[in-house]
């Protein structure tokens, strides 16, 4: 029997770690057509040149490299921290509905950002940022807190019910100020569509090294998480520490979601529906699940940006919007084909 | 074994009498705050003209300003946030139980989003107000559900697909509202937003009929059908073997839900949380005494007139929404309650 069991194993990892390589190539791809295409034309001589010989005074350098290139590497950075915070989150809390807007991450950083625009009349980008990062962070704090009174600490069901009732109270909050104040609501309603345009290198810079961390600390919950998969219980008797487990898992969703948040604003869907879809791809070992959401979700992101630029001219339509509107369809079509592996 | 059929006896007795308790207290915190919605207000009645008033049809003794203020003003909106809060509730337990998912409530698995979408686009786009709009969300909720429904099905229909593909569903919905944000002029957006946040300040008798004769086609269905949800608890293959109809009680229990989401946000938009929280706080109360689907309605009404009443008067000549005040109070309570249960180490 276990001879038979460790080939077959051996051969499907082998399969999977081809798949991998090929969204590996594809993200390259998506990358590549993210800075080629634009409203405006610039030939691929150009932009060469303008990445390997900067000029200040061309205008189709300066495109390349203040525009295409910063919005591709925000696409490619938020893409990997939404998918992985969203795999990490399900995992951990064991519920396919938890993603980083459930659980109070995309709303706490909505409240600081309005708080912002209202009270404080913020209307920089770059400051967003971090008051995106200080609510998020905020929020999942305290639903952990919440979470994890009493004896039996932080369960999936406290965690998931904790994180709801923040974002209820958070929401409330939001729109009370946005009832009050026009000018804030006219400022929140574009960055609260989810969007990659205008986010220059220094956004890059700056929550680049945060969503580092992230994805390292992420891509090592995955024995964790595998633990987690099996219940409590099966988890505690292999000899895991499950609050810490949960604890880690926790922080490393925080802080990519957060820094996803503060980049692009809230994206919901891409967290929320990526791990499935590389959970029917996988099966459900994490330590696939993992990479593979973190290679999908900015393939999504960044392809659903390069059409949100050429569907309308001579406007442009957010990525938020795009991802949904073309990811759903896909997602539910998935969704009824496979006979997907539950959580 | 007698000792054993005494214990189990015993411990019948003791859920059924804090059904009992649970239930009377909850009853008489929602009539304390009913008699308050309609005695607080601007206008000062005192308690025997609140009385009069409510019995002048009765004895003909009319007063005719003070009679306007506590039957066609308060009177209305109270009944109408006792009913709409019910439904929301009613709603949200029947979801979270048949998907069994603490997280599936119509705001979250895209009924509640197709409602919102449905009426945004008649507000932006075809500059619709008050009946039109209702009409709109009500149109807008059965009609996602009944995609969500027909794309879930696969040789039956399973809890796990639902969920997915509701919120799918969900994620298009609210594409559509976002993108019709950024596209609409600000008048535009501030008035949507205001129908998205959900108001009682604008009830009226009109409003209550719709929903009413709903509830009273409603109600009975959903106690008979509820029955068959202990079954349905265990998982479906123990129901089907238990002898339950699984398939039919499931569908008439999800339309019956379905109906309570969209004739309550076509009364008063999609207020925020109250279909979300007062299942988990019903069942927290109860603490496995129960389904909890009478305790639920009843924290929806009280979540909703509580909350209206704070809206109306936490901040002077002001009024708030009170979808702004249902978000923070039912948050407030649930996490009271996580608290207070965690302390004394009960498990859920």
């Amino acid at each position: 029997m276990t001879e038979t069991a460790i080939p077959t194993r051996k051969s499907q990892g082998a399969v999977l770690a081809l798949g991998l390589i090929g969204l590996a190539v594809a993200v390259v791809a998506v990358s590549f057509f993210s800075v080629t295409v634009g409203a405006r034309p610039v030939s691929l001589d150009t932009i060469w040149q303008a990445l390997t010989a900067f000029d200040a005074n061309s205008t189709d350098h300066r495109i390349i490299w203040d525009l295409r290139l910063p919005r591709t590497l925000v696409g490619l950075m938020v893409g990997a921290s939404l998918g992985l915070a969203g795999a990490v989150l399900q995992g951990a809390t064991r519920n396919p509905l938890a993603d980083p807007s459930i659980l109070g991450i995309h709303s706490g950083a909505a409240v600081f950002v309005v708080l912002g625009v209202a009270v404080f009349g913020i209307t920089q980008l770059s400051a967003y940022v971090w008051l995106a990062f200080a609510g998020a962070g905020a929020a999942m704090l305290v639903v952990y807190a919440i979470a994890s009174l009493g004896r039996e600490g932080a369960t999936p069901i406290k965690l998931a019910l904790a994180g709801a009732a923040m974002t209820a109270a958070m929401q409330s909050i939001t729109s009370a100020i946005l009832l009050t104040s026009p000018r804030t609501l006219d400022e929140i309603r574009f960055w609260q569509v989810g969007s990659l345009v205008g986010r220059g290198m220094d956004v890059v810079t700056q929550v680049a090294p945060f969503l580092a961390v992230g994805i390292v600390l992420a891509l090592f919950t995955a024995r964790m998480l595998d633990g987690l998969s099996m219940g409590e219980d099966v988890a505690r008797s292999l000899g895991q520490n499950v609050n810490r487990s949960r604890a880690v898992a926790g922080l490393a969703a925080v802080v990519l979601a957060g820094g996803a948040t503060a980049a692009a604003g809230p994206i919901a869907f891409v967290g929320l529906t990526v791990p499935h879809v590389a959970r029917a791809i996988t099966g459900p070992n994490y330590r696939w699940i993992l990479p593979y959401s973190m290679l999908l979700a900015p393939i999504l992101l960044l392809g659903a940006d390069i059409i949100g630029r050429i569907i309308a001219p001579p406007g442009e339509v957010q990525v938020g919007i795009v991802t949904a509107v073309i990811g759903a369809p896909f997602f539910i079509a998935l969704v009824r084909r496979r006979k997907l592996a539950s959580l | 074994m007698s000792d054993a059929v005494l214990t189990v006896r015993h411990i019948r007795q003791n859920l059924a009498s804090r059904r009992r308790v649970v239930s009377l207290g909850l009853t008489l915190a929602l009539l304390v705050t009913f008699a308050l919605a309609l005695y607080l207000g601007d206008y000062a009645v005192p308690p025997s003209g609140v009385i009069q008033s409510l019995l002048s049809p009765l004895t003909g003794m009319a007063n005719k300003g003070v009679d306007f203020i506590v039957l066609n003003v308060r009177l209305p909106r109270a009944t109408l946030a006792v009913l709409t809060g019910a439904s929301f509730a009613l709603s949200g337990i029947i979801f979270q139980t048949l998907l069994r998912n603490p997280l599936a409530s119509p705001d979250i698995i895209g009924i509640s989003h197709g409602a919102s979408a449905a009426a945004v686009v008649c507000i932006v786009l075809f500059g619709m107000t008050g009946f039109g709009v209702s009409l709109g969300a009500l149109a807008g909720a059965v009609l996602t559900a009944l995609i969500i429904y027909v794309l879930s099905w696969r040789n039956g229909v399973t809890a796990y697909r639902v969920v997915l593909i509701g919120i799918g569903m969900a994620a298009i919905m609210m594409a559509v509202v976002s993108y019709l944000f950024t596209r609409a002029r600000l008048v535009e957006v501030q008035q949507a937003l205001a129908w998205l946040v959900g108001s009682l300040n604008a009830a009226n008798r009109a409003d209550i009929i719709p929903l009413a004769i709903a509830m009273l086609v409603l109600l009975p269905i959903t106690m008979a059908l509820s029955r068959v949800l202990d079954a349905l608890q265990l998982g479906d293959d123990t129901a089907s073997a238990l002898g339950a109809r699984v398939e039919t009680a499931r569908l008439g229990l999800m339309l019956a839900g379905v109906a309570y989401a969209a004739f309550a946000t076509a009364a008063v938009g999609p207020v925020a949380f109250v279909a979300f929280v007062s299942g988990p706080i019903a069942r927290n109360l109860l603490n496995g005494a129960g389904k909890g689907f009478v305790q639920a309605a009843l924290v929806g009404a009280l979540v909703m007139l509580g909350s209206d009443l704070v809206a109306q008067h936490v901040i002077p000549a002001v009024q708030l929404p009170v979808g702004v005040v249902t978000g923070l109070l039912g948050a407030a309570f649930l996490i009271w309650l996580l608290i207070v249960s965690n302390r004394a180490g009960r498990v859920n």
